[in-house]
């Protein structure tokens, strides 16, 4: 297991007048629709969770569903009303003003759903603002700022204002921004939401090529589910506050832990989402063919190979092993029978 | 029953009135009751009953307390007079270093303090004024009498007016485009031949002053109350009631604190311009994107650095309407300052109109409104203008306006100089067209008002009669004839119906403070020709609006008219309607028609403009003809906004009513011009001002709250 960079312990946040006071009251136990009548509104209920290093960790959940709250409070865009946060073992919550700022000057990006540009400078220096802020030379973040340019591919518009930029442009810049201090921790919140579907596909390409190449902590908010189990390394499920399931994509969908989890799923194409290790049966030597498939392919890729064939398909890994089988009948099970189960 | 059922709030309203009209019948006018005209309440009648509090002694005529409350706040103009006195010439004397006398002298600190404000605003005003003008003040202020004998070239010349007006001209330009530089530079060529150079440059430079200082303040008052919500709520009363207070009336305290002159209109021109600059950043302030701020705070910026950085530039346009009202209400004080002694355009103005010369406060006035237009649309195109970016333009390029403006000062000096030989002996036109000794045509016009009186007179004289004494008379004796228990009925009552026990409650605490103070005859005058004029703007402004909203190029005609209109100084209106109707009070009535008509035509085409396209085509595709779809869509729409068009209206007509006290009514501005030339005005006028205010106040509260509801209902925000 590698290192957590991003720890929280039952945190909750509650928006009211007496919030902390009825949380203190309520002894972790916070029911929505009691504090609902006392005024007070449950944003996030009692979520614990980790982020290691390097990894993706997806929030969706519907609007309300406290997904936004849940990422400005590890952000400390607002302050959570009870638990504890740890950003690489230093609690968040114990920061004084200039250390806060300090943490984001240097460690960490956000990306915004409506791009949040500033609408008075152009491209570059957009991007360098944050450096700017920080107080680097002119010359050094505007150069800085230009490998960012180059590096989300808008060369050539550097010297454009926001308002002459399309959607995928704007945010392309604002992706461009967060990254220009080198985070370690990158929040991106919804930033794909507003933009149209062709453009939104583009720009989720982009970002994996990007997350590739830069190996962040990430924790990515989005209320497309495709979204989620196309991006995301885990996932987790909010509804009312709660985090319904924490989980990776494949484990979701197989096993949905709640109804409303259910429902989500229920649509999903899976070949789309397992891979052949999901699926594989124990190795047997039965009617063995000659074809061999990873066990970490994606079954949509490899769901032609293995129907051609009349017979059993080993699953090896990555050393070659064998580590089980898989019979043709199997992956049509799996591709047309499980929506039906679901349904 | 059923009825009563069905329209609840039709059946209070009735209720309402019947006993409303049941008081007022109930009620006896006393015997003894008369309009108290002109300076008969001062005299010491025997009729009068007296009493004391707080140690003044307060008289009035005392009515049976149904028919006129008595005069409980009368101690209070009085007492705050007697204070202001006591605090400005005895409170805290202190010992001050005098410069002149170069020795210590006793002096009540607010009178110090007053003194130093006032000679560092004289400082600032002569400085601008000698730059534009020409003089040696500023220069004798950091040296010496005797070092201006010694080095006479050291007296500043002033720019010639061909510089100033390139240089309008050139930030026209800039600014808008070839339009507006156009008629900049026409602007400032009319105002020099014709001679009114300098008086324009007196009013400019005090523009000059006032608006940057009133942007500091408000700016730096409206980020303030943006940031914390109990500064807030302590400018909330004070800019609501300094939204609807005549600005005629803050004058007069200006005087005592202040004294006479340039420096007092200034600093009361900034008491006047703050509000409107905190109102209006605050507004764009809080109409940031959240995450525009979350996004500074997740670039790392400090509290400074996201106010600079982030907040301030992301809100500018709204900053910079801002900036434009400041500046549109410095120019309409510099105009009504003439009344405390500001120099200027208004103080020309108010002389001409003082000596009845309808010509030279035509020409004045002309000028005065062409100088508003121009600020105006200068300021509202830097509002309007986007940062474009300027890396890859050549030097030249960059700096071609800066350029285009050294040249014009060097050819202005060259032609200036020139001027020296052409015109030997006389005025050097070149240089500068002295006050008066440029074209004029106020023989003309003057001429052109003898035909129009000597014409029309019959016809003039009998549209006046008629209105007077048919319409007017009638309408203010029903006025009067309203017992004051009545009037409050009726105000709580509609406060009641419209907005629940807590509008009852503010309107009734509004309203008595006017029955209390001793002016609520005069109040009921004021309010009978402002309900005149509302009725009458109303019915016209609704009017044309519905008409030009019809056409789209009317519409947008009609919108520029106003805005154009608006601009304007209320007290210009005054011209025009006294040249054709003399000194009465119809005059007043129809430039209060007038200037109150803008909102009402504003408002209206607005509002039938904000009827969403997506209702339009559905109304069209269930096919209703033009005059339905007026009814039964755009109206109903419309109409919470054309309130909010009428709540404007009420608090323009006010305004007009109040100044018009300069042709002579009997309201309220009355006394406030009385008070101006009072040497104890000073608590008087501010009373008087804050029961204007407190007029307009019952009408918003009633109609905000009403639209509120409204909107609520309608669904649209």
């Amino acid at each position: 297991m590698s290192e957590t960079v991003i720890k929280c312990e039952s945190v909750f946040k509650i928006f009211g007048e007496n919030a902390k006071k009825m949380l203190e009251e309520a002894n972790g136990k916070v029911d929505a629709k009691t504090f609902q009548e006392k005024g007070c509104i449950v944003g996030v209920n009692n979520a614990s969770f980790e982020v290691a290093k390097g990894e993706m960790l997806v929030v969706m959940g519907l609007s309300g569903s406290g997904k936004s709250t849940l990422l400005r409070c590890i952000s400390r865009l607002t302050d959570a009303t009870g638990g504890k946060i740890f950003i690489e073992g230093q609690d968040l919550l114990e920061l004084n003003n200039k250390e806060l700022i300090d943490l984001r000057r240097n460690k960490m990006g956000m990306v915004f759903q409506s791009f949040a540009l500033l609408p008075h400078k152009t491209v570059v220096e957009n991007i360098a603002f944050p450096l700017q802020v920080k107080g680097t030379s002119t010359e050094d973040s505007i150069s800085r700022a230009m490998e960012m340019v180059k590096l989300v591919g808008l060369d050539g518009r550097e010297n454009y204002f926001p308002r002459e930029l399309s959607g995928g442009q704007q945010q392309r810049v604002g992706i461009a921004r967060s990254l220009a201090v080198e985070p370690d921790i990158w929040f991106l919140d919804e930033p794909f939401s507003a933009l149209d579907p062709l453009i939104r596909k583009e720009m989720q390409d982009e970002f994996l090529r990007l997350q590739e190449k830069l190996q962040k902590t990430i924790m990515f908010i989005t209320h497309d589910f495709d979204e989620a189990l196309k991006l995301a390394d885990r996932i987790a499920i909010m509804k009312d506050g709660i985090i319904e399931q924490l989980d990776t994509p494949a484990n979701i969908v197989l096993n949905p832990a709640t109804e409303y989890v259910r429902k989500f799923t229920e649509e999903v194409p899976r070949e789309k989402v397992l891979v052949i290790e999901d699926v594989m049966d124990a190795p047997s030597k039965d009617n063995l063919g000659d074809l061999k498939v990873s066990k970490d392919e994606i079954i949509e890729n490899v769901a032609e190979k293995i129907l051609t064939q009349e017979k059993n398909v080993e699953v090896i890994d990555s050393n070659n092993n064998v580590v089980g089988s898989i019979k043709p009948s199997k992956i049509i099970d799996t591709v047309f029978g499980g929506r039906k189960n679901g349904s | 029953m059923e009825y009563l059922k069905k329209y609840p709030k039709l059946f209070q309203w009735l209720f309402l009135l019947a006993v409303f009209f049941g008081l007022c019948f109930a009620i006896d006018v006393p015997e003894t009751y008369k309009f108290i005209r002109g300076q008969a309440e001062f005299v010491k009648d025997p009729n009068q009953s007296v009493y004391f509090f707080l140690g003044k002694e307060v008289r009035y005529y005392a009515f049976d307390v149904f028919w006129r409350l008595p005069p409980l706040l009368g101690w209070l103009p009085i007492w705050i007079n007697d204070s202001l006195f006591f605090l400005m010439n005895e409170w805290m004397p202190m010992e001050f270093w005098n410069e002149d006398t170069q020795e210590f002298k006793t002096r009540p600190l607010l009178l110090q303090i007053s003194r130093n404000l006032t000679s560092f605003m004289t400082f600032l005003i002569e400085l601008i004024r000698e730059i534009l003008l020409g003089g040696l003040e500023t220069i004798v202020a950091f040296t010496s009498w005797d070092f201006i004998d010694a080095y006479p070239w050291l007296e500043l010349p002033g720019l010639p007016w061909t510089i100033v007006a390139a240089g309008a001209t050139i930030l026209s330009f800039k600014l808008s485009g070839k339009g507006l530089a156009l008629f900049a530079g026409l602007t400032m060529i009319y105002i020099s031949v014709f001679g009114q150079w300098k008086p324009s440059m007196q009013t400019l430079s005090f523009i000059l002053v006032a608006a940057p200082l009133s942007f500091i303040f408000g700016l730096g008052l409206g980020i303030a109350a943006y940031k914390s919500k109990r500064v807030e709520k302590a400018l909330y009363p004070i800019l609501l009631v300094m939204q609807t207070m005549p600005q005629y009336a803050v004058l007069v305290p200006a005087l005592v604190l202040f004294g006479v002159g340039d420096h007092a209109a200034v600093i009361i021109t900034m008491v006047v311009a703050v509000p409107p600059m905190i109102l209006l950043t605050i507004l764009g302030l809080r109409a940031i994107p959240p995450e525009v701020i979350e996004a500074g705070r997740m670039s790392g910026c400090t509290n400074w650095q996201l106010m600079v950085k982030v907040l301030i530039p992301t809100a500018r346009r709204d900053i910079l309407i801002g900036v434009n009202q400041v500046i549109m209400v410095c120019f309409s004080m510099a105009v009504i300052s003439a009344f405390i002694g500001a120099k200027g355009l208004g103080f020309n103005l108010l002389l001409a109109l003082n000596q009845l010369n309808i010509g030279l406060a035509l020409e004045a006035g002309l000028c005065i409104s062409l100088i508003a237009i121009l600020l105006d649309k200068m300021s509202l195109a830097w509002a309007n203008k986007q940062t474009d970016y300027f890396g890859n333009l050549t030097f030249f390029q960059r700096n071609k306006n800066i350029i285009f403006f050294a040249a014009s000062v060097v050819i202005g000096i060259i032609l200036a100089y020139v001027g020296t030989f052409i015109f030997k002996g006389s005025f050097n036109y070149l240089f500068e067209v002295p006050h008066n000794k440029g074209i004029s045509t106020a023989d003309f016009w003057n001429k052109g008002v003898d035909w129009i009186f000597d014409t029309f007179f019959v016809y003039i004289k009998a549209f006046n009669t008629w209105l007077i004494v048919d319409v007017l008379q009638p309408m203010r004796a029903l006025y009067l004839r309203m017992p004051a228990v009545a009037t409050l009925v009726l105000v709580v009552g509609a406060g009641y119906i419209i907005g629940g026990i807590r509008s009852a409650l503010v309107v009734c605490g509004l309203t008595l403070f006017i029955a209390l103070s001793p002016w609520w005859d005069r109040a009921l005058v004021t309010f009978y020709m402002a309900t005149f004029g509302v009725v009458v703007s109303c019915l016209i402004g609704f009017t044309v609006g519905t008409l030009c909203f019809q056409n789209k190029k009317s519409a947008a005609f009609m919108l520029g008219v106003c805005d154009i209109f608006q601009t304007f100084p209320s007290f210009v209106y005054l011209i025009p309607v006294m040249m054709l109707f003399g000194i009465t009070d119809t005059s007043v009535l129809i430039a209060v028609i007038v200037y109150a008509t803008i909102p009402a035509t504003r408002y209206t085409i607005e509002g039938l403009r904000s009827v969403p396209i997506g209702l339009h085509e559905a109304a069209t595709m269930s096919g209703v003809n033009k005059f339905q779809r007026l009814t039964k869509i755009e109206f109903p729409l419309a109409f919470p906004h054309m309130m909010l068009g009428l709540n404007q209206t009420i608090v323009f007509a006010l305004f007009m009513v109040i100044i018009g006290a300069f042709i002579g009514t009997e309201d309220l501005g009355q006394y406030i011009l009385k008070a101006l030339s009072d040497k104890n005005g000073a608590g008087i006028g501010l009373t008087l001002g804050i029961c204007v205010a407190f007029i307009g106040l019952i009408f918003d509260n009633l109609i905000r709250t009403w639209v509120g509801q409204r909107k609520k209902q309608l669904g649209i925000d």
